[in-house]
């Protein structure tokens, strides 16, 4: 075997690689990527049933309920423009909290409830999700510092 | 005083390293030896300034001296001193300063153990290294000062996020750079060795102890975050995918690559650019998950505050020395010779093979890291990339990678043939057959695919030791033969035994706790049991409990197995006044095969308290496997043809030697 067909071989296959590589990446992301939303966007957009998706806002002040069950608990997300309700059952994380920033992902049902399977909020009471603090700007409600 | 001795240290090093970075480069271009000798007294006093430097942030750390605005921020006076220290690089600047010092603290060691490097190429090497450290420098200066006072100073500290208060979290950011700009020494060398246009089996043998040195610190740092994320958010989980974790195993992947890719230029003096290439990827790797990190612009569920004008800075730092980087590469690659010839099946080709799915692997997870950021410049919505892409897309690459992990170290050099060595490989087969079995058994038949993987990890865990049995001619050889040559085999064989076998270790804990873990959230009273795969959690009660710089409520769990107690838990929810935070610490018991693990949450009105219960098997294998790897690195790293700075191996004196008088 001459040297050209060695490096052939190993060019070949490198680009096997990278080319199943490639169809294993589209496939996974067509199936799962998760677009993130703000309720003001979830209000004009029609998201269909059970997909799924991010949304991000402030926790509404005095909206968080928990269930007689102890362990269900709902709560509105708002961007203080509009406002979407959410229900989740678990426990939440640390840092959340009425008025602070998170980002809840899962799936609206028929009846246009959304019902979360995660919340995030972060480690730093300091932070605030760039989306949320986005969505807010884009609702003409951030009141924190100016970029 | 003390605070402005830190910045004028800080204020040297940068001279210093620009003395550095321009003196020893042009002594080397010129071959002037005296110029290029300015290399080592000139690292080690960038040592010396930074560390200063760093001594006098530790002190007014140590303290608590709060007109330093960076102590007030982040540290307490009632904080636990260990906190106290380690909070210097829970933050922003400190951690960087950590970087820096780290920098140093490589350069320093080149400098000082590099004893037998070419003159001119350890005078380029240490001139690259500094360059890197202006750029750093620089950027502490200028954005992040470390020393800035305030007037006036306040009484009592702002304390350190409570989250970060943990001894799995204090020492993670030491070992993750450590292995991050560890393999700043790997792209010195390899700039270097692209302006002198010279890359030889030398240069191999110089950069791996190295690499492998910031790759072992690499691998110990991922553990150690992962362990972190796992036992203090209390989420179950170990590793979630995020940005932030991502931007240090991009790196180890790549780190991983190098590492094997070295091999073989040192041993059969080719594949030099790719080696070149994957130096310069594996720091730039580095350097973009430093930038993920500091800039914040991926939403993490790991963020941390952060100020857009550094994150700027550090892509301009990133731009320019991978830019830099890659130009001199695409300049002067074409330029080296390649050397010895081998058919695709091969040790070489195996070792190839290797990196190409390694380095693809490494694509994937960029791809799935940086998408939703691109999608957002082009303002095409906002998205994030789940856990389920990276399973999707990087598992079976990966799987495919473990697999021929088995293989490569039994092929031969230049020609191998495979089915000689799959044949060798019986024994290995036997193993993953019966693991497939058993386990699909054991587990009820119910998916065949976590059963499949953990034959892989069976394959991958007896091939290792078929492979080392091979070299030791164990069972075919009278045993004191086996023993001599267990005795004179190389360390780095011993290292590449123990490695596999750890990674054999860690992908069947990775793979057994993503698919059999139980999860149970549920309200409970006093007085209540929970069954959680097999094992019987009762809660005897929740009581209030108060620590050195925080109030707790602890939940009491005893749990049986049958009737037969197995042990009591206490987790707790722990709240920081100071910061008016609360944290979660998880109760794990482990019994080495899997964990139990507990939490408590809130209670609920009715009484009665939130809790979640997992039963999480296999995750102990995770760490034990990911230290057994590291130390694989060690062992391998003490192999005296890789020791640092050890002179050229001398022919063994007859036994008869006289020993030298003192």
């Amino acid at each position: 075997m001459k040297r050209k067909h060695r490096r052939l071989i190993v060019v070949v296959v490198g680009m096997g690689l990278l080319g199943a590589a490639t169809a294993l990446a589209l496939t996974a992301f067509k199936d799962n990527l998760v677009f993130f939303y703000s309720p003001s966007e979830i209000a004009t957009k029609d998201i269909p049933e059970g997909r799924r998706v991010r949304v991000g806002g402030l926790v509404e002040e005095g909206s968080v309920t928990r269930l007689d069950d102890g362990l269900t608990v709902t709560f509105r997300i708002t961007d203080l423009a509009e406002a979407i309700p959410v229900t989740y059952r678990g426990m939440l994380p640390d840092l959340f909290r009425e008025g602070q920033g998170v980002v809840v992902e899962g799936r609206f049902d028929a009846a246009g409830r959304f019902t979360a399977d995660e919340v995030l909020a972060k480690h730093d009471e300091k932070y605030m999700p760039p989306e949320v603090a986005e969505a807010l700007k884009a609702s003409g409600e951030w009141r924190g510092a100016s970029e | 005083m003390i605070p402005e001795i830190g910045h004028f240290a800080l204020i040297l090093a940068l001279l210093v390293a620009l003395v550095q970075g321009t003196v020893p480069m042009i002594g080397a271009a010129r071959g002037d030896g005296a110029w290029m000798a300015l290399a080592r007294p000139a690292s080690l006093a960038q040592l010396a300034c930074v560390g200063i430097a760093f001594a006098a942030l530790m002190y007014s750390f140590v303290v608590s001296d709060f007109s330093v605005a960076l102590v007030a921020e982040n540290s307490h006076s009632a904080k636990p001193m260990l906190y106290k220290v380690t909070g210097l690089w829970g933050n922003h600047e400190g951690s960087l300063l950590l970087w820096v010092l780290i920098l140093a603290l490589f350069g320093a060691a080149v400098a000082l153990f590099g004893r037998n490097l070419p003159a001119p190429l350890k005078a380029r090497v240490l001139s690259v290294q500094a360059w890197i450290a202006v750029g750093f420098l620089a950027f502490l200066l200028f954005t992040s000062n470390p020393f800035l006072r305030l007037d006036p100073a306040p009484f009592e500290g702002r304390s350190l996020n409570p989250l970060l208060q943990d001894p799995g979290l204090a020492f993670h950011p030491p070992f993750l750079y450590l292995g991050y700009v560890g393999f700043s020494i790997a792209l010195s060398f390899a700039v270097a060795a692209l302006i002198e246009g010279r890359v030889d089996a030398a240069w191999a043998r110089w950069v791996r102890p190295w690499t492998l040195a910031a790759w072992l610190f690499l691998t110990l740092g991922i553990a150690m975050g992962s362990w972190w994320a796992y036992y203090e958010l209390g989420w179950g989980g170990f590793w979630f995918w995020d940005p932030v974790e991502n931007a240090s195993f991009m790196p180890w992947l790549a780190g991983t690559a190098l590492l094997h890719s070295a091999i073989v230029t040192e041993k059969r003096d080719t594949l030099k650019s790719w080696t070149i290439l994957l130096a310069i990827i594996a720091f730039s790797l580095s350097l973009l998950g430093t930038f993920l990190v500091r800039s914040g612009v991926l939403t993490s569920v790991h963020a941390f505050a952060t100020d857009p004008a550094r994150g700027v800075f550090i892509l301009l730092l990133l731009v320019i020395a991978v830019g830099g980087s890659l130009t001199l590469y695409g300049l002067r690659a074409p330029k080296l010779k390649s050397g010895g010839l081998f058919a695709p099946i091969s040790r070489e080709g195996g070792l190839v093979l290797n990196n190409l799915l390694l380095t693809v692997g490494c694509a994937t997870v960029l791809i799935g890291t940086l998408y939703p950021l691109a999608l957002d410049m082009f303002g095409a919505g906002k998205v994030s990339v789940g856990p389920p892409f990276f399973n999707r897309a990087f598992g079976p690459i990966i799987l495919a990678a473990v697999a021929v992990a088995a293989l490569g170290p039994m092929l031969p050099w230049k020609r191998a043939d495979l089915a000689a060595v799959l044949a060798r490989l019986k024994f290995a087969l036997v193993a993953a057959v019966v693991a497939v079995v058993a386990v699909w058994l054991a587990t009820g038949g119910a998916s065949p695919l976590p059963a499949l993987g953990m034959g892989l990890a069976a394959w991958l865990f007896a091939a290792a030791l078929v492979e080392l049995g091979g070299r030791l001619k164990l069972f075919r050889a009278p045993l004191a033969d086996s023993w001599n040559r267990a005795r004179n085999l190389p360390r780095s064989a011993y290292g590449t035994t123990i490695a596999h076998a750890a990674l054999a270790i860690v992908v069947a804990g990775v793979i057994g706790s993503q698919a059999w873990q139980t999860e149970v959230i549920v309200l409970m009273r006093p007085g209540d049991t929970v069954d959680v795969a097999g094992y019987d959690f009762t809660l005897v009660g929740v009581s209030d409990v108060t620590g050195p710089n925080y109030t707790a409520r602890r939940g009491r769990f005893t749990v049986t197995r049958e009737g037969r107690p197995v042990t009591v838990m206490s987790p707790e929810k722990r709240f920081y006044p100071v910061q008016g935070m609360p944290t979660t610490e998880a109760a794990i018991h482990s019994t080495w095969i899997a964990d139990l693990y507990a939490v408590i949450g809130e209670p609920a009105e009715g009484g009665g308290w939130s809790v979640r219960l997992y039963y999480n098997p296999l995750v102990p294998w995770i760490w034990f496997g990911a230290v057994m790897m590291a130390l694989g690195g060690v062992v391998s790293l003490s192999d005296r043809r890789l020791r640092i700075g050890a002179p050229v191996r001398r022919r063994r004196r007859p036994a008869v030697a006289v020993p030298r008088t003192a």
